[in-house]
């Protein structure tokens, strides 16, 4: 396949908002945005965001195809669904913004910075190994997430609370050695396989029609 | 027993605000047969409640005085307060409505010299001024209530307090053995003006209008004007009585919203731009006000007051629709939190946590009656259909100011006319 970044905005004439109403989940919400910004007041994280949901609605229909792509916001949604409750035109402003983040990194667009999109990915293949996210490697691999030096440190600072959950059996030294998971492990792999064949399904489709 | 003379050529008139009032007087100016009834013990409605009308800003009251006059003069008019419609049923021309009639245990005889109220000592919240004041268990609604005459509040019946009024009273108006009532009318069209009733602003969670003294609704804000009002027409905050300073007003609160009424309540912009020169009259360079807006709705020539209000430097509109309201405990003061979105620059230039001491909140109008035999819109509001002989005037129908409100009577009255008259036509 081509590089997705380079023929996507092509196949939409420039048009950005069509191509997040196509890729983006929950995308063909955008348009119903009516720019109260009471989901940018309502975000406890809506202070450190570059631009939050309402400026990033405003910012798709404009046109702003890089600065939303490669922006840092909506990795920064804790999934609260302040703003969601909220909204007068009841956007899934939450969903909204995972769509954007999963488009972005499926496309290659994810900032290296904050490291959301990183630890993302880590949960998601620690997670898919046996069905149940084994704590302790999830646990470590964030700690070492920038390098050796600063896991070393940080692993540190926090062998109390490590040693404490050890302790009250939160979590259990042998995960290191596999950890637990689910029954099922082949259907689980079975199913995962289908969900993305439908999602390559999806993406061909819209490459084809390139609406 | 109440003796109404209602044929199929008799328009009731449902609601006594200033549409019920404007369609009446024109049917019964055109020499129509008129039922008018009120669920209230006086007419004027809403109206009567507000300290000045926009754009021209001045007295409802006025405009209500000259109505009552009408009314007054005209013997078309056949008026029952107190009266609620509880189903119509039948064709045009050919209706049937049962309605209730709530006893007043004051009659005709009273003089409205007030010696029963001085007699009393029960008080309760007056519905009047929105529950912010307490008045009598036998009162005047309000000072031009029509009819002039006192109402025994139904809680005082069986007591000594009742029994004081009723032997207070000189002109022996008082009699404690009225009985409710419910009485069927054949009448030939109906017009519905039963209008609106404030949008319940504790349902707005994060405005903590239930939690916080100092947020209180525009209709609230109304009242404390009047000098006969809750505050003798003096801005106070509630929490301990204080001249406010800096006032915020909160647009769209109830309205524009799939979580509230999803209409655009259409008065409200208006409103608070009105309510903004009684806090430049009363108070001057002492305080400002600050108007929290989505968009400012100012519609036709309406728009000149908007401009003129955007000339007051102690106005300032900030485009945001307020996210919550937080207190601050000490002062009794309230913070505004959201994002200006005329701010330039990034998330964090955009978010503000503004003081404030008084906060009013523009409440939506939402209609005031819902039942399943009223053919009403998704929303609420009655749909006018001439297949089913009721016909709607004013807010009831739609969102609408005093101007546009009494256009649309006129028209509802017309409609209803042509309804009577056919059966006049038929019936020779
Ligand atoms: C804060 C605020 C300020 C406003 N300021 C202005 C302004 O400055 N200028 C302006 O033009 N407009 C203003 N408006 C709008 C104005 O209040 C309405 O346009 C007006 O009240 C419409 O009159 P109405 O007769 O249709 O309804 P209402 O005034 O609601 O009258 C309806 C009447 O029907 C009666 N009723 C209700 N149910 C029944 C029933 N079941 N049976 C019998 N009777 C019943 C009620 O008791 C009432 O008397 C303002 C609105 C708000 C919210
Ligand atoms: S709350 Fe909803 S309508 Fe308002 S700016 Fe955010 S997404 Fe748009
Ligand atoms: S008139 Fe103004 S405040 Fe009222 S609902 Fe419409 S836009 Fe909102």
């Amino acid at each position: 396949m081509s590089n997705p970044n380079q023929t996507i905005p092509g196949q939409y004439r420039g048009n950005f908002l069509r191509e997040v109403e196509a890729n983006v989940e929950e995308g063909e919400w955008v348009k119903m945005c009516m720019q109260c910004g009471v989901c940018a007041g309502s975000c406890p994280l809506g202070p450190y965001w570059d631009y939050p949901p309402q400026q990033i609605f405003m910012m798709i229909r404009a046109g702003k195809r890089e600065e939303v792509l490669s922006s840092t916001s909506m990795w920064m949604c804790t999934s609260c669904y302040n703003c969601m409750v909220r909204c007068p035109r009841e956007l899934p402003i939450t969903h909204i913004m995972h769509g954007l983040a999963t488009y972005a990194k499926r496309i290659g667009k994810a900032p290296q910075t904050p490291i959301t999109p990183r630890f993302a990915q880590k949960f998601w293949d620690n997670l898919t190994v046996t069905g149940r996210v084994n704590e302790l490697k999830l646990g470590l691999a964030l700690y070492f997430i920038n390098g050796i030096g600063e896991g070393i440190q940080t692993a540190m600072k926090m062998q109390d609370i490590g040693l404490g959950m050890l302790k009250t059996k939160r979590m259990s030294p042998f995960e290191i050695l596999g950890g637990h998971g689910i029954k099922d492990k082949a259907g689980f792999r079975a199913m995962l396989k289908k969900a993305e064949e439908i999602e390559l399904a999806k993406i061909a489709k819209n490459q084809v029609a390139g609406v | 027993m109440t003796a109404v003379i209602a044929t199929n050529q008799t328009i009731l008139v449902v609601g006594g605000g200033i549409s019920g009032i404007t369609a009446a007087l024109e049917a019964a100016e055109c020499g129509k047969q008129v039922v008018l009834i009120e669920k209230n013990p006086s007419l004027g409605g809403r109206v009567s409640q507000l300290y000045k009308y926009f754009p021209k800003l001045c007295f409802p009251t006025c405009g209500l005085e000259i109505n009552l006059r009408r009314i007054k003069a005209n013997r078309n008019i056949h008026l029952l307060t107190q009266a609620e419609v509880e189903q119509v049923s039948g064709v045009p021309g050919d209706l049937s409505v049962t309605i209730r009639l709530r006893p007043r245990y004051v009659t005709e005889a009273c003089t409205a010299c007030g010696d029963c109220a001085k007699a009393v000592i029960a008080e309760f919240d007056d519905e009047f001024n929105y529950g912010r004041k307490r008045r009598k268990g036998a009162y005047l609604p309000f000072n031009l209530a029509y009819p002039q005459r006192y109402v025994m509040d139904a809680r005082m019946i069986g007591t000594d307090d009742a029994k004081a009024a009723q032997a207070a009273c000189k002109a022996n108006a008082i009699d404690l053995d009225m009985q409710e009532e419910v009485i069927t009318l054949k009448v030939g069209a109906v017009i519905w003006a039963t209008g609106w009733k404030p949008y319940d602003a504790a349902k707005i969670q994060p405005y903590g209008y239930d939690r916080f003294q100092n947020v209180i609704t525009s209709v609230e804000f109304e009242r404390m004007l009047d000098p006969f009002g809750p505050t003798n027409g003096q801005i106070r905050r509630p929490s301990d009585g204080a001249v406010p300073k800096n006032v915020a007003f909160i647009q769209c609160a109830g309205s524009r919203d799939r979580n509230h009424l999803q209409h655009c309540s259409r008065v409200c912009c208006m409103a608070t731009l009105k309510q903004t020169t009684y806090v430049r009259e009363q108070l001057g360079d002492a305080a400002r006000s600050s108007v929290y807006y989505i968009d400012i709705r100012a519609i036709d020539r309406i728009d000149d007051f908007h401009r003129r209000v955007k000339e007051d430097a102690n106005v300032t509109f900030i485009k945001s629709k307020v996210a919550s309201i937080t207190k601050d405990g000490a002062t009794g003061d309230v913070f505004l939190h959201g994002n200006d979105l005329e701010k330039p620059g990034v998330g964090s230039d955009m978010r503000y946590k503004n003081r404030h001491d008084l906060v009013v909140l523009a409440v939506g109008m939402e209609p005031s009656v819902s039942a399943a035999w009223l053919p009403t819109n998704p929303h609420g509001f009655l749909e006018g259909n001439p297949s089913t002989g009721i016909f709607g005037a004013g807010v009831s129908s739609e969102a609408l100011d005093v101007n546009r409100a009494v256009q649309n009577a006129t028209a509802a009255a017309l409609r209803a006319i042509q309804v009577v008259n056919r059966v006049a036509g038929v019936e020779g």
